[in-house]
């Protein structure tokens, strides 16, 4: 098989000692940002940009994806462990995972957590080495018009699904493509949006807005609500789990996954709906669910590997069709933009080596990070206790360091000082941060395929449904926008008693009334568990 | 919360709904003075997102607006470090801002090496912390760190400023 010799060539490849480095370095660098309060995996790819010009994409690449495996498993640690998830995707792990490490078993949750995300991860990448081929084959035949409706989709997903504010989330998507706007227009030549200021004609350097928005804005932000006493750490010894906790696992890893991979290839997939999804189905299917709210070791399995398939789902549109789905991945493919590589369905024709060697790092990643959390858990819970101070004070000190260091002119520290106090506003007032950084990153793709559309039809608007995979997006498109409409009415008419099934049946979609369901059985997870989950806010 | 609260964040997010409505009317009027000369090749031309990002910006700013009078206020950001139960605080951030500010001023004149050590110190003092010893020890140490670590590392040559010659 074609596929199979591609990947053996990338385990070659990956599995030379400087990119196996790389990847431990990744997956070290990844684990400790997932641990660290304020700091995610994003925010780290973010402020490594600067560093990677000057290396070997596919090194860089390695690391990043190590980076974003990593940042999961170190999110879990946390969650259990502190009843802090750093990431939205590890709210609902807290729920059981936190109550469990409370009556003395956090041991067996970090394990059940690693375990799982190891099982859920490695399924998750067979499955992107099976799925982005066929992705791959699909989209070549695709023409501009449906590339524009797909990109479409993913931006009215990620603002109008995700998010409990559609407006907020609208006004962010209008930000986040204003900043893109910044810049030569590259058909006409016109400057768009640069005031005659001479650094701006070519365009916003896309490490400046990542860094200012994720990077600045978020440790402003932390920084004007610094909690004075932070939370406590449960203590905790070696994961290990009993022949029991195995036997309560696999099946919740095995069903976890299956929800995760294929919400993570949707373009606003994300992971707070499957994991969500296997929680709900952990509980129905449990033979104990008298100890769910207790900690059900099912509750932390299920959950955690949902979380990781969902990580490597969400690899496939991005790699397949140069298409990200959360602000991770959208770092990467800015990166990929940055060395001059164009992301797409050809980036599998034109940089086989690299594709196939990132794909083969995941699983030594998947593997490196199994072994580098069971034992070292202790170690890891003892990032917790960093000076506050130092932690902050060194994120905007990495931050301004990285953003100088790409061009050496003070110009950009202005704007990255501008920008980030934009991202200070965006947390402050509520406004999502994914569609802002999808709408900077898709934003200028999609004007281009809606050119490109028109080009082709010589004019006629009819030719951006020309194609039926066009016409179907936008039936999907229209779907997406009219669900939450036609559940409220349904709501109303049958009455407030079956809402969770109706979310469920139609496309997975949580509304706050579920999730305070979840909250009111669960007291003490705290009100923002929820929230988080809803925004679809990932810890940048 | 009390009514002058609620007076007072309406009217602050009021201004944030004013602020996205100003962006979209500064999109609107740049684009509109973008000379285009109608084009076979390019019917779209550069005028149309503009446009568009006007039109959702300034759509959302008044659907905004409108909310916040309903009463429907922001939630700000949640995370592990985040107390929301103060609202911003300014002793905080000014002074935080103020270090940033000043390595600006400073990294071409002084060097990375003092206005790095100036921004992390400046910095880490702002967010609360009080062992000025070590802090200083540390913001120096960083500074140095990434100089040397950017040079030879990277062979990224950062600003020595009045330094140069003795680093």
């Amino acid at each position: 098989m074609e596929t199979l010799s591609l990947l053996m060539d990338g385990f070659a490849s990956a599995l030379t000692p400087i990119n196996l480095l790389f990847a431990l370095v990744g997956v070290i660098l990844g684990t400790a940002v997932g641990v660290l309060p304020g700091i995610g995996p994003a925010m780290a790819v973010a402020l490594l940009l600067p560093v990677t010009y000057g290396m070997e994409t596919s090194s860089a690449l390695i690391m990043f994806a190590g980076i974003y495996y990593g940042g999961m498993y170190g999110g879990s640690t946390t969650s259990i462990l502190l009843n802090t998830p750093g990431e939205s995707a590890t709210v609902i792990t807290a729920i059981e995972g936190h109550k469990m490490a409370k009556n003395g078993r956090a041991a067996q949750a970090l394990a059940t957590a690693a375990i799982g995300s190891f099982v859920a991860g490695t399924i998750g990448t067979a499955l992107l080495v099976g799925f982005a081929p066929i992705v791959v084959k699909f989209a070549v035949s695709l023409g501009a018009p449906s590339y524009f409706a797909i990109m479409v989709l993913a931006l009215i997903t990620v603002t109008a699904v995700l998010g409990s504010s559609k407006i907020r989330g609208f006004a962010a998507l209008g930000l986040g493509l204003a900043i893109g706007l910044v810049g030569m227009d590259p058909v006409s030549g016109q400057s768009r949006l640069t005031f005659g200021f001479a650094p701006l004609v070519d365009g916003l350097d896309i490490v400046v807005v990542a860094v200012a928005i994720f990077a600045i804005g978020e440790a402003l932000w932390i920084a004007a609500h610094l909690r004075s006493n932070p939370s406590r750490t449960i203590p905790v010894g070696r994961p290990w789990m009993g022949k029991e906790d195995w036997k309560r696992s696999w099946k919740p890893w095995l069903r976890g996954t299956a929800y995760g991979f294929p919400f993570g290839a949707l373009p606003a997939g994300g992971a707070e709906v499957p994991t969500f999804l296997s929680y709900v189905t952990e509980k129905k299917l449990s033979k104990h669910p008298e100890e769910f709210g207790h900690g059900a070791i099912e509750g932390v399995a299920g959950p955690e590997a949902a979380n990781n398939a969902s990580a490597a789902g969400t690899l496939t549109p991005m790699l397949a069709l140069g298409l990200p789905t959360n602000a991770t991945a959208a770092v990467m493919l800015a990166f990929l933009t940055m060395k001059g590589i164009q992301p797409g369905p050809l980036l599998f024709e034109n940089e086989p080596a690299l594709v196939w060697t990132l794909i083969a790092s995941l699983f030594i990643g998947n593997t490196l990070l199994l072994l580098i959390n069971l034992p070292l858990a202790p170690v890891w819970a003892k990032l917790l206790k960093i000076p506050r101070p130092f932690l902050y004070a060194g994120i905007l000190f990495f931050a301004t360091l990285g953003a100088f260091s790409v061009n050496m002119q003070t110009a950009d520290l202005w704007l990255l000082l501008l920008i980030g106090i934009l991202g200070f506003a965006l947390r402050r007032f509520g406004l999502p941060i994914l569609p802002l950084i999808l709408g900077v990153i898709i934003g200028p793709m999609a004007e281009q395929q809606l050119r490109k559309s028109f080009q082709l039809s010589a004019g006629e608007i009819s030719g951006l449904w020309s194609e039926p995979v066009a016409v179907t997006v936008y039936i999907i498109i229209a779907i997406v926008l009219l669900i939450p409409l036609i559940l409220s009415i349904l709501r109303k008419a049958r009455g407030d008693s079956s809402e969770l099934t109706a979310g469920l049946a139609s496309g997975g979609m949580i509304s706050e009334d579920e999730l305070d369901k979840v909250e009111s059985q669960q007291p003490s997870s705290g009100r923002h568990s929820a929230d988080d989950a809803l925004d679809g806010k990932d810890k940048p | 919360m009390s009514e002058v609260t609620t007076v007072k964040k309406k009217r602050v997010e009021l201004l944030f709904a004013a602020f996205l409505f100003l962006v979209g009317v500064i999109v609107f009027v740049d684009a509109s003075q973008l000379h285009v000369t109608y084009s076979q090749a390019d019917v779209v031309g550069p005028k149309a997102l503009p446009y568009a990002v006007s039109g959702i910006l300034i759509l959302s700013s008044i659907a905004l607006a409108i909310t916040v009078l309903r009463g429907n206020l922001a939630e700000g950001e949640e995370g592990e470090d985040v107390d929301l139960s103060q609202p911003s605080d300014w002793k905080v951030l000014l002074p935080l801002l103020a270090a940033f500010v000043i390595n600006i001023l400073l990294i071409n004149t002084a060097g990375w090496v003092i206005s790095g050590t100036i921004l992390f110190f400046g910095s880490a003092v702002a967010l609360g912390s009080r062992r000025y010893v070590l802090t200083a020890l540390i913001s120096i140490a960083m500074a140095f760190g990434t100089f040397y670590g950017f040079y030879l590392g990277l062979g990224i040559k950062l600003p020595a400023g009045i330094l140069s010659g003795v680093l």
